[in-house]
């Protein structure tokens, strides 16, 4: 039973989008080529590698990990102290390969720590790795020398000459550095899922005993899988290194590793690509959306309550859904049920949102009076009119979505039941 | 003397401080098979509501109130979220608890602010529940309340006296955790409702049908936990401090007493929180690290390692990593926890 299409006898599917991929990557920064840009896609490329060393324990090996940042964090430790030994001579290697000195301190780490955490799976592991995390974010302000106490280590990336003129001075040469390695490393994360080591872990994921039946050991799996997620995770950390230059404590912290486990949910844990996805949202949600407000955080976990409830496959399963009705050809009579649907959620959304914000404005910025701007409606945070009003837009949004949702519903089966009938009839032929 | 007593007291109160909040951790997940990554939460939430009900009510309605509030809350969530995801399996269970706790967190922050509260203890509970007088001529001697000055001071100046007060929001916790440790008990072991959810732990179908409405039981039993979580909160908060930061800070050590006790064993919660509290205020209380162990010990280590700061290093540096410590030992020498059962 396969799963999916293949071209023979050249897998042009393959070649096609890996090349699109690498293509992406190389103009990204000549179609944006303002300064802010250039960080943000560094940052994303960043966030990419360390989502996918995620997901390759939440999504692939079902390990729910609440301490990836301390693989990310030490890797980032140990690149930015191989860099200053790179600097101070004592090291003879090219700056360009200091992320791989992280992605090793990620390995060791990983051998060290994942021995006592994967001895266990599902929630103890769960809570095993949550204290380490703590642990490890512990010790950073214990030891100064190490983890340069409250003010971090830094570095400076420049090394002499450099080679033909790449020094890493300008921040664009630091993007292509990072974008080959976002390459090298989604590659490489997605050579791993096809190897047997990557399918064993999936079938540990799904029936640990099973597994165990036929003669592999599930820890023995687990464990593996997990040195090879710290490796990735050390060199996102290493090329966070060399992008800032600066690491501080908070990069092994409980928050991090938090970020890492929400944006690898919102995006999708049961593909491939979902955390790509999540990262990018990651990089987004961080620089972009906490400029916008002061409430992003309470945004965004509302909206993570909201994705595991209704869509646990996150975005990229809402993708795969819709594909494959469009592949059915479906996809057309769909169209007005989303437009209400967005524009049901819109209103409610402009309503909470107003509400919030007011909330958020008496709190934080009284003192420059009680009125505030909302997507361009003066609202005033102390005025019956303004909170009457934000109420009625929310009460009227919900309920005209839960009338859409309702339609949307009784659609929605109705095309699935069409696709099962005829996935049903083709197997028949 | 004296002070191995006060800080064994301090330590056994920090435990049974813990022992509230695992209890209620440990109850839902041995119940659902859920572990409630917001109960840490629900425990700031409990200190918070607290706070505000006592401004209205006084401290001892609001040591009820807010609880029951608490409790409501967890139900509601339980009914509207979590039975939502059941289906799914754990792995959401606790992914959308964790979601939870960055909505509270936020939400808190919201309508509290981002700064300690004062919430102060009624002012009963604000002195000392005993003093102990070690007088170096009449040995040690116990008073209960605050000591009278003329005690604490020497008659003359041979005698060495040592007064060492015990607050009473301490003793107080102890008091209300022992109970409600009784009471759960009592609850789960000598009533009909106890029997109904003991029943639907192991036999869920069987008490189905019965004609019991698990579901609800599950609803009721999450309540009845968050609760517990706010009852601690209430105490907690008012005892130590009421901060948006509380909940990180006790959050990873109660699971870490989850674990270390044995998933799902109440005892075994029990002896590992006392453990903990108690080897955590005596780390605290000592100020020895390796290097001033060396000396004692006759043992002269070179400068240079004297100055690195892994042996100047004291104990009570080290205090904060001591349970986290304790736990990677645990898994390595008893991987099924102290009490623990099964393993896997």
């Amino acid at each position: 039973m396969k799963t999916h299409y293949e071209f023979k006898p050249l897998n042009i599917g393959r070649w096609l989008v890996w090349s699109l991929f690498a293509l992406l990557l190389a103009v990204a920064p000549l179609v944006f080529r303002s300064g802010l840009a250039v960080t943000v896609l560094s940052q994303m490329g960043i966030a990419i590698i360390a989502c996918l060393s995620y997901n390759m324990l939440l999504g692939q090996g079902g390990m729910l990990s609440f301490g990836h940042a301390v693989y990310t964090g030490l890797g980032a430790f140990l690149a930015i102290h191989a860099l200053n030994a790179v600097s101070a001579g004592s090291l003879p290697i090219p700056v360009a390969t200091v992320p791989l000195a992280g992605g090793l301190a990620g390995l060791v780490f990983a051998v060290l720590f994942g021995y006592v955490t994967t001895r266990k799976a599902g929630t103890t592991f769960a809570m095993i790795t949550l204290g380490l995390g703590e642990l490890v974010f512990a010790m950073s302000l214990m030891i100064p020398e190490f983890f340069g106490g409250e003010g971090g280590v830094s570095g400076n990336r420049v090394v002499g000459k450099g080679y033909m003129g790449i020094n890493f001075g300008p921040p664009v040469q630091v993007y292509y550095l990072i974008a080959v390695y976002t390459f090298l490393s989604v590659a490489a994360m997605f050579a791993f899922t096809r190897t047997p080591l990557g399918r064993m872990l999936n079938a540990v994921r799904d029936n640990p005993e099973r597994v165990e039946f036929v003669g592999y050991d599930a820890q023995k799996v687990r464990y593996l899988a997990f040195i090879i997620a710290g490796f990735f995770a050390g060199i996102s950390g290493g090329l966070g290194a060399l992008n800032f230059e600066i690491v501080t404590a908070e990069v092994v912290g409980a928050g991090r590793s938090g970020a890492y486990l929400l944006f690898t949910f919102l995006g999708g844990a049961t593909f491939f690509f979902g955390p790509i996805l999540g990262a990018i949202l990651m990089v987004l949600a961080f620089v972009l959306f906490s400029e916008l407000t002061n409430a992003w955080l309470l945004y965004l976990g509302l909206i993570f309550l909201v994705t595991v409830m209704y869509a646990p496959g996150g975005i990229a399963s809402l993708i795969m859904m819709n594909l494959r009705v469009a592949a059915y050809g479906r996809l057309r009579e769909l169209w007005v049920s989303y437009l209400a649907l967005a524009v049901t959620a819109l209103v409610v959304l402009a309503g909470a949102g107003a509400m919030i914000e007011m909330v958020y404005h008496l709190q934080l910025n009284s003192a420059g009076g009680s009125e505030l701007r909302f997507i361009g409606v003066p609202l005033d945070a102390k005025g019956a009119n303004s909170w009457f009003g934000a109420a009625f837009v929310l009460l009227t949004g919900l309920g005209l979505f839960e009338l859409t949702r309702r339609v949307f519903l009784r659609h929605w089966g109705e095309i699935q039941e069409f696709i099962e009938k005829e996935t049903k009839r083709k197997e028949a032929l | 003397m004296e002070f191995f007593v006060i800080s064994m007291l301090n330590g056994l109160s920090y435990g049974l401080l813990l022992f509230m909040l695992s209890s209620g951790l440990t109850l839902i997940f041995s119940m659902m098979g859920v572990l409630n990554f917001a109960h840490a939460s629900f425990y700031m939430l409990g200190a918070y509501l607290g706070y505000t009900v006592s401004r209205f009510t006084g401290f001892w309605p609001a040591l009820l109130l807010a609880p029951i509030v608490v409790g409501g809350l967890g139900a509601v969530f339980e009914r509207l979220c979590l039975r939502k995801v059941h289906k799914y399996g754990h792995v959401p269970e606790l992914l959308i608890t964790f979601g939870l706790s960055y909505v509270i967190i936020e939400l808190v922050q919201l309508v509290w602010g981002r700064i300690a509260l004062e919430f102060h203890p009624p002012a009963i509970l604000q002195g000392p529940a005993f003093t102990l007088i070690n007088n170096s001529a009449q040995g040690l001697s116990l008073q209960w309340g605050a000591a009278p000055a003329q005690l604490c001071a020497a008659a003359d100046a041979t005698i060495r006296v040592v007064c060492s007060p015990f607050p009473a929001t301490r003793g107080f916790m102890m008091l209300v955790a022992l109970v409600m440790l009784g009471s759960v008990w009592l609850l789960l072991t000598r009533t009909r409702i106890g029997l109904v959810i003991q029943a639907a732990l192991t036999h869920p179908e069987a008490v189905e049908a019965l004609g019991h409405n698990v579901p609800r039981v599950f609803m009721l039993v999450f309540g009845a936990g968050s609760a517990l979580a706010g009852l601690a909160g209430v105490i907690g908060g008012s005892t130590f401090l009421t901060e948006p930061a509380m909940a990180a800070t006790v959050g990873s050590v109660i699971f870490v007493v989850v674990v270390v006790g044995g998933m799902g064993s109440l005892s075994g919660a029990f002896l590992a929180s006392l453990l903990i509290g108690v080897l955590q205020t005596f780390a605290v209380a000592f100020d020895y690290s390796l290097g001033t162990l060396a000396q004692q010990l006759g043992v002269a280590p070179g400068s240079a390692l004297l100055s690195s700061s892994y042996v100047k290093l004291t104990l009570s540096q080290v205090a904060p990593i001591l349970p986290y410590l304790f736990l990677v030992l645990i898994l390595i020498f008893r991987p099924r926890g102290l009490l623990g059962t099964r393993e896997g």
